[in-house]
């Protein structure tokens, strides 16, 4: 059994307006020196497979077919067995 | 000899909040053929027009219109899209059109992060499609927005591709027709408000043209785009089969 823990993140050309409202409040906050703000998801999921290779080509799958959506997302992952 | 009612197929997904009003405007304020589709029917029931409704289907998860697009009555509606057949998609069933691959580029977050409810104008840019054959090049209707996500983007090459193929249906304008950024209610690119895709019978729109159909409501500028849809069934159907007969005379109103 393998876990695959995925970052999904908005393709750079993607504009990301909830990166940039959360930038403008730590702005507000005070909190300068801090820029860049780009949002994502993170998930976490069980992979059932007799090999690394095997679990990271099924979490590929996973990714293209369902968790990211090409036109705006892409996606990386770390793999480790349990 | 009378011309037969179209039958229109409403997609009801666990999510969908417009559907009920999409019926409506189809069998009530249109007297037309109308009967729901529930997400986990494998059938289409002879309909000549699939509508995909508007609404939170799956509440969103994951991305808008990503999970609908694996229900069972999907891979009947691409099915039947891919042999030619009418689909539209409102609102949520643009996004899940999208999604679906059966139209290009994507629905982002709007750009202002708000949710946007009211009416605007659209300028129907190509008005010899079959949703649009009730309009004329050039008019600006009058059709109310609600969503989040109704920010369209597609990369250069996509966009470059819709203009050749005059597949950008309706833009965001000014009530005199201009195109101005404070028309645009969301953000999407070139004030991109619906898109057809390249054989002309898969139609995505974010305004809902079935909130503007009856008159009580104040305006029946989305009449247009039904009765568009009607006249191309008109225009196109053979004669009505016995099975499709039957139909029409088992389909019980709800």
């Amino acid at each position: 059994m393998f876990v695959a823990k995925i970052r999904i993140t908005l393709r750079p050309s993607i504009l990301d307006p909830q990166g940039k409202a959360v930038e403008h409040a730590l702005a507000s906050l005070g909190m300068t020196g801090v820029s860049g703000v780009r949002m994502g998801k993170y998930v976490e999921l069980h992979v059932d497979a007799e090999s690394e290779e095997k679990a990271r080509r099924v979490t590929e799958d996973v990714c293209r077919k369902l968790l990211a959506n090409p036109v705006m997302e892409d996606f990386t992952f770390e793999m480790t067995r349990r | 000899m009378a011309e037969r009612a179209a039958r229109f197929g409403v997609v009801v997904f666990p999510g969908s909040n417009c559907d009920y009003d999409a019926y409506y405007a189809c069998k009530k304020v249109l007297g037309q053929d109308a009967q729901f589709l529930w997400h986990k029917e494998k059938d289409l029931k002879g309909v000549d027009a699939v509508i995909l409704p508007g609404g939170f289907s799956y509440g969103d998860y994951l991305r808008c219109g990503a999970i609908a697009r694996f229900s069972p009555i999907m891979q009947e509606v691409l099915r039947f899209a891919e042999d030619g057949g009418t689909v539209i998609g409102i609102c949520n069933g643009f996004q899940i059109l999208v999604e679906a691959g059966l139209l290009p580029g994507v629905l982002l977050r709007n750009d202002s992060l708000r949710f946007v409810c009211k009416y605007v104008h659209l300028r129907v840019e190509n008005a010899s499609t079959r949703f649009t054959t009730e309009c004329t090049p050039g008019e600006v209707l009058a059709i109310p927005v609600a969503h989040g996500d109704g920010n369209y983007f597609a990369d250069p090459g996509t966009i470059r591709r819709l203009h050749e193929k005059n597949q950008i249906v309706f833009r965001y304008s000014e009530p005199d027709g201009t195109l101005t950024p404070q028309a645009n209610p969301n953000g999407s690119l070139e004030n991109i408000a619906g898109i057809i895709n390249e054989q002309g019978n898969v139609m995505g729109m974010m305004p809902h043209p079935e909130r503007a159909s009856d008159a009580v409501l104040g305006h029946t500028d989305g009449q247009k785009v039904f009765r568009s849809i009607i006249h191309h069934i008109h225009t196109t159907s053979r004669a009505p089969r016995e099975e499709n007969m039957q139909w029409a005379t088992s389909a019980q109103p709800k």
